[in-house]
């Protein structure tokens, strides 16, 4: 048996980024939906925000803890799986990725340990900058690695010198034509997601009775502000769809499992793309949705993959699925949310919580849809790492064996299993608990742990802070 | 860009941050580290618990040092990063597992408490492995790798030698003392008594280590002891040694007296530095030993300069917030008040 260290390289590449890409996906969203709590319970001082505030910091600082460990493992990557691309990219993409450790990293940081644990150390309002810089950090840190990704999506702003990538006007490469429509993408997806899983939180408090006040405030503010932002997203998602119709066409026309150019071109909802004869079998397809959506035309083309050399294809069924489960997802979440904001008229949803149920299973329905986003748009940009200029096969270090890599994807697959599984057990335990209130006295001692460092210190050194 | 260049040497300037910047990282992530490797030997719950509350607050920041290094190095050298990474795929996958396991720790052990036994070994076992495969990889390092222009032409096994281990043991007590430093300064009583007698037994492992490998270095690799032993480098580098032996000296003291609260940690701290010093002087201008020079295995201008604004505007900001959240959390850390 021949083992290809490429293709074991890419599923490691694949297991690990799949796993990460989970935890930035909630933690972009939830550090800003912290950081509002705290300010709101600061403008307001209602102590149900100061709650509903402490109970999500604990499930953050979980999330965030294994972001960061996952998140350490993908610099290396980039070397010791994928040492051509780093020298050939280096010039480029290093200094964005090193932009991201700089500028969001080490503010990420250093104000998370004050989050987590200096609510009583520090006066209430740096409390409320610690919050407000870890969303920053977390927003920044999604700037600079989508500026990245999206660069290697569409380049630009670049020259070739001996092989290698040189830039040559750094604003055109850090907005490059994709990232702007990427960022904004991400982002939203990521409140979303965060939506959802403290929907899903807030109706499950709500259903059984404990802790109603604050599952029905969670509950309705995140039920308002899904309702605008699930339509953005599709809206972003749309727009997103025409730069890469533009600038990323063959990705494009396999995300409509497009083998043949047709003019008008029709839409096909479904279809099991046969790559080897380049046809669609079983296809539903709708004549000249294709065009209207995409061209905004009656009767505009959209190029099929015929146009292009078939060694510079995608695998079409990776991005086809993927595309169409991400949008099912997305139209799914806006009939929740329409549907849930026309019931809650007259409280007719908190009277009978059984119509909560379906939000109470809405929880993954984020990052299924973060998932299949990235699966879309990452299979599609095959078979280049460097799109159009760097193809994926000449990108693996070439010292690397097979073995050499089924050992790392297997030490990482039992990792990762034994990680993920542990962290998710954990943060449902807390969220079965409840945003409860710890009295500190009676608090077991927490290694390490938020809020419990308030009685770790003595009294003398709460008030020198604060004064 | 090419006007900004004249006059500078954007290579040299970033010799220097990126020296700076792996410095930082070995002593952040070093002390706790440390702390972790000592976790395994502590004696009950208690001062495990006080041990893992004194780094809770940092460990995050001080790992982000070691994304930095590496991204710093693919920055300013990416074919040394390109030769340097797949040489050593096996040591950095330990490392990087080894780190999960620690890093995930910190909370599982209190939420998950009826698996505290295995996410405390995974704390323990994690910093030692992680440490080790460190030293691993450094040792590699200095010996160097097979390379074709550059390209990294080795196996992936070639790093694993008797010489790259023994660095790996050497760190391990290396980090070990660091982390018993820091103990020290954070915690009194019992534990802080417990804390320098670990630190004693790590520093005679480090005395021992630093003297070995200086030894096995300078006959190993003729270059390296050549700079260090001939004429006039006898001269001018014996300064370094001599201090060295003056600063483990008052390490000794100081981790022998009870008053001494710093001390040990800042003798730890002087010691790294010493090594450091001379494994720079040794090494230097090689960013791949024996191979490549830094200013071969530069990154182009545009990508230099195009960091460096940032990095010197970022920096000071950075070390002032940094600065900051450890001086929220100073003084000494406590077992809960209301523990009992």
């Amino acid at each position: 048996m021949t083992l290809d260290p490429l293709i074991l390289s890419r599923l490691q590449f694949v297991w690990v980024i799949g796993w990460h890409i989970l935890l930035p996906a909630f933690t972009i969203g939830l550090a800003s939906f912290i950081a509002a709590m705290e300010g709101a319970h600061i403008v307001t001082g209602r102590e149900v925000l100061f709650r509903i505030s402490s109970f999500w910091i604990k499930i953050f600082s979980i999330a965030f803890g294994m972001g960061v460990v996952s998140g350490v493992v993908m610099p290396f990557q980039l070397g010791t799986n994928w040492s051509r691309y780093s020298a050939a990219t280096a010039n480029i993409l290093a200094p964005l990725f090193a932009y991201e450790g700089i500028v969001a990293f080490f503010l990420e940081a250093a104000f998370l340990g004050v989050l987590l644990f200096g609510r009583k150390l520090v006066p209430r309002w740096a409390h409320f900058v610690a919050a407000l810089m870890v969303a920053l950090g977390t927003l920044f840190s999604a700037f600079w690695i989508l500026s990245a990704n999206s660069w290697m999506q569409t380049p630009q702003g670049y020259k070739i010198v001996d092989g290698n990538f040189v830039a040559v006007d750094w604003f055109a490469v850090v907005f490059n034509p994709s990232f702007p429509y990427r960022f904004a993408h991400m982002v939203c997806a990521s409140y979303i997601t965060t939506g959802f899983v403290v929907l899903s939180v807030g109706a499950w408090l709500i259903r059984k009775g404990r802790f109603a006040e604050e599952g029905r405030l969670m509950f309705s503010i995140t039920l308002w502000l899904l309702l605008l932002l699930v339509p953005l997203q599709i809206f972003l998602g749309d727009q997103h769809g025409l730069n890469t119709l533009e600038y990323q066409p063959a990705k494009l026309a396999a995300i409509e499992g497009d083998f043949k150019t047709e003019s008008p071109t029709p839409l096909n909802l479904f279809a099991i793309p046969d790559q080897n004869t380049a046809t669609d079998r079983f296809d539903v397809a709708i004549p000249r949705l294709g065009s209207i959506i995409l061209m905004h035309s009656w009767t505009g083309t959209v190029k099929g993959l015929d146009q292009f050399p078939r060694q510079d294809w995608p695998t079409v069924i990776f991005p086809f699925f993927a595309f169409r489960i991400m949008v099912g997802v997305g139209f799914l979440m806006l009939t929740l949310v329409i549907w849930g904001n026309w019931m809650r008229r007259g409280d007719r949803l908190f009277r009978n919580p059984r119509l909560l149920r379906p939000f109470e299973f809405a929880a993954p329905l984020g990052f299924i849809a973060v998932i299949a986003g990235w699966v879309t748009t990452e299979t599609g940009r095959q078979p280049w790492t460097v799109y159009g200029l760097l193809r994926t096969v000449d990108s693996v270090s070439p010292s690397l064996t097979g073995w050499d890599v089924l050992v790392s994807l297997l030490c990482y697959i039992v990792a990762y299993a034994v990680i993920f599984p542990s962290g998710w057990i954990v943060m449902s335990r807390i969220v079965r608990r409840g945003p409860e209130v710890v009295v500190a006295e009676d608090a077991e001692v927490e290694s390490g742990r938020a809020g419990h460092p308030i009685t770790e210190l003595s009294a003398s050194r709460s008030e020198d802070a604060t004064q | 860009m090419t006007t900004l260049t004249l006059g500078l040497d954007f290579v040299l300037i970033w010799t220097i941050i990126l020296g700076v910047g792996v410095f930082f990282y070995v002593l952040l992530d070093g002390f706790d580290l440390g702390v972790g490797i000592l976790f395994g030997l502590a004696p009950d719950t208690a001062s495990r618990n006080l041990a893992m509350n004194s780094i809770a607050p940092i460990w995050d920041g001080n790992e982000t040092w070691l994304v930095l290094g590496s991204m710093g190095l693919l920055a300013a050298f990416p074919i040394a990063f390109a030769i340097i990474m797949p040489a050593v795929y096996f040591p950095i996958l330990i490392m990087l597992l080894s780190l999960i396991f620690r890093g995930v720790a910190f909370e599982f052990r209190y939420r998950d408490s009826e698996h505290r036994t295995l996410w405390d070994h995974g704390f323990n076992y994690g910093s030692v492995l992680a440490t080790f495969a460190q030293g691993i990889v450094l040792g590699a390092f200095v010996q160097g790798f097979r390379t074709d222009g550059n390209v990294f032409t080795g196996s992936s096994l070639d790093c694993f030698t008797p010489f790259s281990v023994l660095v790996g043991v050497c760190l391990v007590f290396g980090y070990s003392l660091l982390g018993a430093g820091w103990l020290v300064l954070k915690t009194e009583g019992k534990m802080q008594s417990w804390a320098r007698a670990m630190g004693r037994w790590a520093f005679i492992g480090v005395c021992g280590a630093i003297l070995v490998v200086s030894i096995w270095t300078s006959i190993a690799f003729p270059d390296i002891g050549s700079r260090w032993f001939s004429w006039p480098g006898i001269a001018l580098l014996t300064p370094i040694p001599v201090v060295t032996v003056v600063v483990a000296w008052l390490e000794w003291r100081s981790l022998n007296r009870t008053d001494s609260e710093a001390g040990p940690f800042i003798g730890g701290v002087a010691l790294f530095a010493l090594s450091y010093l001379g494994l720079g002087i040794s090494l230097f201008p090689y960013v791949v030993p024996h191979r490549l020079t830094l200013w071969q295995a530069g990154s182009d201008p545009s990508a230099q300069v195009f960091l460096l604004i940032g990095t010197l505007f970022l920096l000071p900001v950075i070390l002032m917030y940094t600065g900051w959240s450890y001086w929220v959390f100073r003084g000494k850390v406590r077992a809960d008040a209301g523990y009992h």
